[in-house]
């Protein structure tokens, strides 16, 4: 798909938003972490509220999950997206603590199970984003 | 804790009529304003005699109200960024603030073109400023496909089906029973348009658990109350509703739905107990409850939260009709969001004072004294207000 044809809606492209799409489009999934108490955060925040320190680092994830939950959606209610019905966006619990959401591209929605064990893949959208997503992956 | 209890009163309720069709070409202002006039005239007061509005987010401003209204001397306004909880929390600052003496009179409105303009489904992407999770919302889940709230909401739904075993026969009996309230409410837009459990479950699948008829209807409409004090209250034309309390709530993170160590925390699961204490009433006490009810599992989560049964017990709760007229708690007995009309929760207190005052015709909660009322918005923020007559 060519850049100009790309209609669904991107992140804000500015501050730790575009750091961790940054991280995506150089293949690595990292989420922010305390360098002081070792908590992991995401969405990207300014300072650890567990511990209150500013330090922070991008830490780099294992890109191992599981299936958290999802929905199955049947209906689009954004016009970008009708083409792609039905199609199940996830919650994914990442190993390192964090959830965030995303989708399994190689699972029919009707195959997706609580707990299924994925892993990062990375599908790069246009020039700039690249989007986090995730596979199937063999139980650890 | 301080509190206001009984200090402030509801003594004027108002509506337009709800819709579902071309529009008007109007503004959400001027439907506002028409339901404003009606909360007026339906208390007995005159336009110059309100010195306080406490306008909805992203739909007006209260110098524009005050303009239009012939508000001279205007002494208090504010505004609540709660989303769906907003009608609640704005009776909280109503009531501080006519019991702290800031202002003896405040309106508040709320309604939109929510049919015939912008829909609802589509507010947040149009505009990431209506909520306190929407730059979350614009960098995180927009671009996976997760635009509207029918759908991040389902996926916590579908959570506590595994967990708790919750089923869509449970989250049916919850429509099907708003539904028959609304068949006796005259303002309601699916009066005559009777629901099934078999119709529910043969209904289209919007965003997988929930069907058509969990989502609710978006709709043209507003509705608008006045607060003053109870002393004020007792020379008004229409029997005063007190505020026994309210409060309000967030979960943790509110921005974010689903890094949460709680998913099912709302607001409502810390506000609903401080309600409760500052109104000095029980679960027993309460004849009614008007819950704000964007889609069906909310009004299960929010009944378990609320503490009328334990987290996990919602389902089996909402069954056998305990939560329709003649129940143990009647639940949104004009019909709700799902079935009477999307008024943003604003029509919950406009039912709950009909109720109270013993105006509820058809569908009168017998001897109803004490009412309570939720509000929902954003990703779970929540406010009670507990009310007796």
């Amino acid at each position: 798909m060519s850049e100009q044809s790309y209609a669904k809606p991107l992140p804000l492209m500015r501050g730790s938003t575009k750091e961790f799409y940054d991280h995506c489009k150089n293949g690595e999934l990292r989420f922010q972490r305390c360098t002081d108490c070792g908590k992991w955060r995401h969405v990207p925040r300014e300072m650890c509220a567990k511990c209150g320190s500013w330090n922070w680092e991008w830490a780099r994830s294992s890109g191992r999950g599981e299936v958290f939950t999802w929905t199955v959606v049947q209906r689009a209610m954004h016009p970008a997206f009708p083409g792609d019905v039905p199609y199940a966006p996830a919650i994914i619990q990442m190993q390192e603590g964090v959830r965030l959401v995303s989708w399994v591209a190689d699972c029919p929605p009707e195959e997706l199970k609580m707990g299924m064990p994925v892993e990062v893949i990375f599908e790069r959208v246009t020039d700039e984003v690249t989007l986090p997503k995730f596979k199937r992956a063999a139980k650890r | 804790m301080g509190s206001f209890k009984n200090q402030a009163c509801i003594v004027g309720i108002g509506q337009t009529k709800y819709s579902r069709g071309p529009g008007t070409g109007k503004t959400d202002l001027s439907l506002q304003l028409e339901a404003s006039i009606a909360a007026l005239d339906d208390a007995g007061l005159q336009r110059s005699d309100i010195d306080g509005v406490l306008p909805f987010v992203c739909l007006g401003i209260a110098e524009e109200f005050a303009v239009h209204l012939g508000i001279e001397d205007l002494r208090y306004q504010s505004t609540s960024h709660l989303g769906g909880a907003a009608p609640g929390a704005s009776l909280a600052n109503a009531a501080m603030a006519v019991t702290a003496g800031l202002a003896d009179t405040i309106l508040i409105p709320g309604g939109w073109y929510g049919f015939s303009g912008r829909r609802v489904r589509e507010v947040v992407v149009a505009d990431t400023t209506v909520m306190s999770g929407g730059p979350t919302a614009r960098d995180f889940y927009f671009p996976f496909g997760l635009t509207a709230p029918p759908q991040w909401f389902s996926f916590i739904a579908r959570r506590h089906m595994h967990e708790y075993g919750t089923k869509s026969e449970q989250l049916g009996a919850i429509a099907v029973a708003q539904r028959k309230h609304a068949q006796l409410n005259p303002h309601a837009l699916t009066r005559g348009k009777e629901l099934t459990l078999e119709k529910y479950l043969s209904s289209a699948v919007i965003s997988d658990p929930y069907r058509l008829f969990d989502c609710s209807l978006e709709a043209d409409g507003a509705a608008a109350f006045i607060v003053t004090t109870a002393e004020r209250a007792r020379d008004l034309k229409q029997k005063p509703i007190y505020v026994m309390s309210v409060t309000q709530g967030q979960p943790y993170p509110a921005d974010d739905l689903v890094t949460r160590d709680d998913v099912f925390q709302l607001g409502l699961t810390s506000a609903a107990p401080r309600a409760f204490a500052m109104a000095g009433v029980t679960h027993d006490d309460i004849d009614f409850a008007q819950i704000y009810d964007p889609f069906t599992f909310q009004v299960l989560q929010q009944i378990e939260e609320l503490g009328f049964c334990k987290r996990g017990e919602g389902g089996a709760f909402v069954e056998g009709g305990r939560i329709e007229l003649g129940g143990k708690l009647p639940v949104n007995t004009h019909g709700g969001l799902l079935s009477e009309a999307h008024v943003l929760g604003m029509n919950h207190f406009v039912e709950a004072v009909r109720q109270l005052r013993g105006e509820a015709g058809e569908r009168q909660v017998q001897d109803a004294e004490i009412g309570l009322v939720t509000g929902f918005g954003d990703f779970g923020d929540g406010s009670i207000a507990i009310l007796r007559r």
